[in-house]
């Protein structure tokens, strides 16, 4: 039997938050690719591609995260791709940021004054320079608080990657309390660790927000 | 590749789907009350409360808001019995789910309690309305109003999130779920199912919700 001390504890959950951290960062950048896919899509002028997305960003927020993740685990190895915890979970995690990026994405594009694409146009930009040069730097800049917002959230979400086996900061915590008994301590400290990595960032997000609110 | 897809189980697994989504529904009923009140209540006292008061409130809010669901559902099921507080699975998963919400609606009031404009409270007082009815008849109808989407949005966000209470031995839609996946062993079929139920419970909630919302509130929301 191997006693643990509170260091052997907190030890072993700062190990393992390079895991949870990991997994967030991955599934960031997957999900700001594919939801920029989805965005052009969604603003696209073809009916059937704005239909597309509207459905699967609709599929995503309609649905838990949980059932996402198990359809992941479940159903990749169906169409023949040997599965593991760490790619079901960064996969299931790519798709769910990229319906919640695209929409936020979205609406900044949405917010954008008419005249914008009109003044593109007029320059003889084609649509695609339109959107690199003029439309899209200007959606994400107004979009920065909700896009840090999310990534709090995303952050929290990894937590549930931990149902489906993948050795993050939450199923290490479990280990640890299934062979400490301390459950207290142990998920006290998995929260306290949480909160490190996400106050920052909601701050962040925050003064985001005030200083375009100030504009 | 030659894996077909089989939902001939479903005839037989339909009453434990039913069982676990009303589970499901009257958990996330229980937390709309209980947390749109609680929340209602700390909006107010972190608006007109002493010093103390407003600080805790400040806390809860952010140390909710960024901690995972889980880890809290975890801290109250598996931590607080070492405090002496033992909970039964269902009252810990409807205390997280509560205290979760409150802290995201907490917000959502307050944004709504100050774009009530000035006038109408010192109106209310004009006319010698004690402090008590000011905010009950005349602030918080009008905050309500406002904030209504996104309340609906935070609600039909924590049904979602619900589903983690499975993990916990809850026996909602999610562990329904688990449990027919075992004895089918047919898991992709029947979270796939079981998504479609959640994003059609998703769908009723948010048009019930705006359906109440034009009734009581003549809030004017799509």
């Amino acid at each position: 039997m191997i006693e643990f001390t509170f260091w052997d504890i907190l030890r072993n959950l700062i190990f393992a938050t390079r895991w949870t951290v990991l997994l967030s960062i991955a599934a960031f950048v997957g999900g700001g690719v594919v939801g920029i896919a989805i965005l052009f899509l969604r603003i696209s002028k073809a009916k059937w591609a704005r239909r597309f997305a509207s459905g699967y960003i609709a599929l995503f927020q309609g649905t838990p995260l949980l059932m996402q993740l198990f359809l992941m685990f479940f159903g990749l190895p169906m169409l023949g791709f040997r599965i593991e915890p760490w790619t079901a979970a960064v996969l299931g995690l790519t798709f769910f940021a990229s319906a919640y990026l695209a929409e936020i994405w979205r609406s900044g594009v949405d917010a954008l004054p008419r005249g914008q694409w009109d003044a593109g146009a007029s320059l003889g930009l084609h649509y695609i320079q339109e959107l690199r040069l003029i439309i899209l730097p200007q959606a994400f800049a107004i979009t920065r608080a909700p896009v840090v917002g999310f990534l709090v959230q995303l952050i929290k979400a990894t937590a549930l990657t931990s149902i489906i086996g993948f050795e993050e900061l939450l199923r290490t915590s479990n280990a640890i309390n299934n062979a400490t008994f301390e459950p207290f301590t142990v998920y006290g400290l998995v929260a306290l660790i949480f909160f490190v990595l996400c106050y920052p960032l909601t701050q962040y997000a925050r003064s985001l927000e005030a200083r375009a609110a100030a504009r | 590749m030659s894996y077909s897809l089989d939902f001939g189980w479903l005839e037989g697994a339909a009453g434990a789907i039913a069982r676990g989504a009303a589970m499901t529904i009257f958990l996330i009923v229980i937390t709309t009350i209980a947390g749109t009140v609680i929340s209602v209540l700390a909006a107010a006292g972190r608006r007109n409360g002493p010093p103390w008061l407003k600080r805790t409130i400040t806390v809860y809010v952010e140390v909710i808001r960024n901690t995972p669901f889980l880890v809290q559902l975890f801290f109250i099921f598996f931590g607080l019995p070492s405090l002496g507080i033992r909970l039964d699975p269902i009252v810990a998963a409807i205390l997280a789910m509560t205290l979760n919400m409150a802290a995201y609606t907490t917000e959502i009031v307050g944004a709504g309690l100050d774009a009530v404009p000035r006038g109408q409270r010192e109106a209310a007082f004009a006319l010698g309305l004690r402090p008590r009815q000011v905010f009950v008849k005349i602030v918080l109808p009008q905050a309500l109003k406002v904030i209504f989407p996104a309340l609906t949005s935070q609600i039909v966000i924590m049904m979602l999130e619900s589903s983690v209470v499975s993990q916990i031995a809850v026996s909602e839609l999610t562990y329904e779920a688990d449990m027919l996946q075992a004895r089918t062993f047919r898991p992709f079929e029947t979270y796939f199912v079981v998504a479609m139920i959640y994003l059609g419970l998703s769908i009723i909630l948010r048009r019930v919700l705006v359906g109440v919302g034009r009734r009581t509130l003549s809030a004017g929301v799509s």
